[in-house]
């Protein structure tokens, strides 16, 4: 980490957000970079979903900038964010359970035919968004076998690969995941760590907020801290243990100061 | 990932039958489309004068408003709302669509226009008073029965009648070997198509389908869903108008106390028809069928010379049916 680091793909610089008296991000810093995987951990009420949702234009901090790439951006709504190249796969997952896989994939951003069809009938091209959407799948390695299932038939496991592949599909530069292993089992959870290493593997920095620790030390490049609404630390699995992270996450212990910028 | 192949293939060839026969019952539309057939062997058994085309074509005939109404209704109910004003929006727009024509001299295809954008107005009413002010669709729905009906009554309490051709022109017919048929009902089916169509083919129609089944999911996906929901009651006011202008080409009458029970026949047609009371799933076409079967039981049944309420009783057993169905496949989906 001592070599000079290149341009964050999305940066805070103290964050504020209030909920009424309510410090939620009391000048909370953050840095994502290039290709990798950043967990985010920190108590209940740490305030990592209210960075996250700062991060994603799902809320307006009261203080504090985001860069993304290097400049200054402002978030008004999610659809903001989303034009930006920043998608969340939120932790319920936000697909609709009635329409099918292709559907939820492109909901919000179909595509049109070419031609009169399409500007003047406004057909969809159903067609093309299927076989985008089977390529999709099976660039995250998820086998589904008709993409005009409903998702509501899907597993816990399967839905989870319908909001990444979503996300994956048209994130430019950031994918964001809150909670992704927070309602699945065992083996559906294999299958998501599996998922994250793909979108990785696709050259996309992830920022993963987990409780699951094991989950965050095996899949994480660096791991963000939260603690009291700020960022006290930022830790490499290799260096610090999952207790040490505990005890910073906790308060009992202070990082190395080197690392909390 | 593959766990509901692995368990295809462990499954036994009758177990495979069933699942297929179970599948292909659920597909949507496919129930009420089996319904509508037993019924009408059922009744073309029972009398010979059901299966002509004069009978069919009179079926037609008596569900072309309730028909078109139900297609405003799909469209609502798709979004997991619900309209019981429909058929009050639509008496208030057949009113004014007649009385000015009639009695201001207005050329009829200004007072069918003019009918029409009140008609539409007061969807548009529905669709803010439910996406901006975020209140329940069945108590604003019911708020603006009562206004559209009081307005209606307050306008007018008699029948307008003498109506100029040009206004009832829907009611005229040409005949298919023996039988006749009206414009209106070419202009029912027409409604059909295009709302199969839009609801099917284009963004608009998913967004339909998608904010009735996840608003939340809809929103986030970058969709307004509050643009989305007044479009929706916007184009099923319009199209109530419409009912109101078949409603006049069948009766040739402008009627204030017309349309008190459309509402809820709306509602049965759809409900008949497979869409779900919960939003996001269902068919117009289904719809369609929904109020065939109505309109084949009651004509059927009236056929057998069965007294009117018993058809009212049936009707009223077929929906608690049909609610029930969806109530039960809902439960298991989610
Ligand atoms: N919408 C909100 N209204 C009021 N208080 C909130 C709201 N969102 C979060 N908070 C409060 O802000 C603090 C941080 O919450 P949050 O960001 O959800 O923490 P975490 O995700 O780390 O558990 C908590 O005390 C929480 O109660
Ligand atoms: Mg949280």
């Amino acid at each position: 980490m001592s070599n000079p680091m290149p341009t964050p793909v999305l940066q805070a610089r103290g964050l504020v957000k209030h909920f009424g008296h309510v410090v939620a991000l009391d000048g909370a810093d953050f840095e994502l970079y290039p290709g990798e995987i950043l967990a985010v951990i920190g108590d209940n009420g740490a305030g990592k979903s209210t960075l996250i949702k700062a991060l994603s234009g799902a809320l307006i901090p009261d203080e504090g900038t985001i860069y993304l790439n290097g400049t200054l951006v402002r978030f008004h709504n999610p659809l903001d964010a989303r034009r930006m190249g920043i998608e969340t796969v939120y932790q319920d997952l936000a697909v609709a359970p009635a329409l099918n896989i292709m559907e939820n994939i492109f909901l919000g951003r179909e595509i049109r035919r070419s031609g009169v069809l399409g500007s003047l009938f406004r057909m969809l091209d159903k067609k093309q968004m299927m076989n985008d959407t089977v390529r999709y799948m099976a660039d995250l390695k998820i086998g589904i076998q008709s993409m005009s299932q409903p998702v509501g038939t899907l597993s816990g496991g399967q839905r989870q690969g319908v909001a990444v592949a979503r996300s994956a599909a048209f994130a430019k530069n950031v994918v964001i995941m809150d909670e992704p292993t927070a309602a699945l089992g065992v083996k559906e959870s294999r299958m998501v760590v599996e998922l994250i290493r793909q979108v990785r593997e696709r050259g996309l920095p992830v920022i993963l907020i987990s409780h699951n620790m094991p989950l965050v030390f095996e899949l994480a490049d660096r791991i963000h801290i939260q603690r009291l609404g700020r960022r006290v630390a930022v830790i490499t699995p290799d260096e610090y243990s999952m207790a040490d992270a505990v005890a910073i996450m906790t308060g009992a212990k202070e990082a190395e100061p080197q690392l909390a910028s | 990932m593959s766990d509901a192949l692995v368990h295809d293939r462990s499954q036994s060839g009758w177990e495979r039958i069933r699942r297929n026969i179970t599948h292909f019952l659920s597909l949507p539309g496919v129930g009420p489309t089996l319904a509508l057939l037993i019924a009408s062997i059922f009744f073309a058994t029972q009398t010979d004068k059901f299966l002509t085309g004069r009978n069919l074509s009179l079926v037609v005939q008596q569900v072309i408003v309730v028909g078109t109404l139900a297609v405003g209704q799909t469209l609502v109910i798709l979004t997991a709302g619900i309209d019981l004003s429909n058929g009050m929006v639509m008496a208030l727009g057949s009113v004014i669509m007649t009385s000015l024509a009639v009695e201001f001299g207005v050329p009829p295809a200004i007072a069918i226009i003019i009918g029409l954008l009140i008609t539409t107005a007061f969807g548009l009413l529905n669709g803010s008073l439910v996406a901006l002010v975020k209140l329940p669709p069945f108590i604003v729905t019911l708020g603006t029965l009562n206004i559209a009906y009081a307005v209606t009554r307050i306008y007018r309490t008699t029948t307008i009648s003498n109506l100029p051709p040009a206004i009832t022109f829907l009611g005229n017919t040409f005949t298919v070997g023996e039988t006749a048929i009206t414009y209106g009902s070419v202009v029912m089916i027409v409604v059909y198509l295009v709302a199969w169509f839009v609801l099917r083919e284009t963004s608009w129609g998913r967004h339909v389908y998608a904010v009735g089944d996840n608003p939340e999911a809809t929103r986030l996906a970058g969709i307004s869903t509050t643009r989305l929901l007044i479009s929706v009651y916007g184009i099923a006011g319009f199209i109530y108008g419409i009912a109101g202008l078949l409603l006049v080409a069948r009766t040739q009458v402008g009627d204030p106390q017309a349309g008190q029970t459309a509402n809820l026949d709306s509602i049965t047609a759809v409900v008949l028809g497979g869409t779900s009371l919960f939003g996001g799933r269902g068919s117009v076409l289904g719809t369609l069928i929904g109020a065939l079967i109505v309109g084949v039981f009651r004509n059927g049944l009236q056929l057998m010379g069965i007294p009117s309420m018993y058809q009212v009783l049936v009707t009223g057993i077929l929906v608690i049916l049909a609610v029930s169905v969806d109530q039960l496949s809902h439960r298991g989906q989610a």
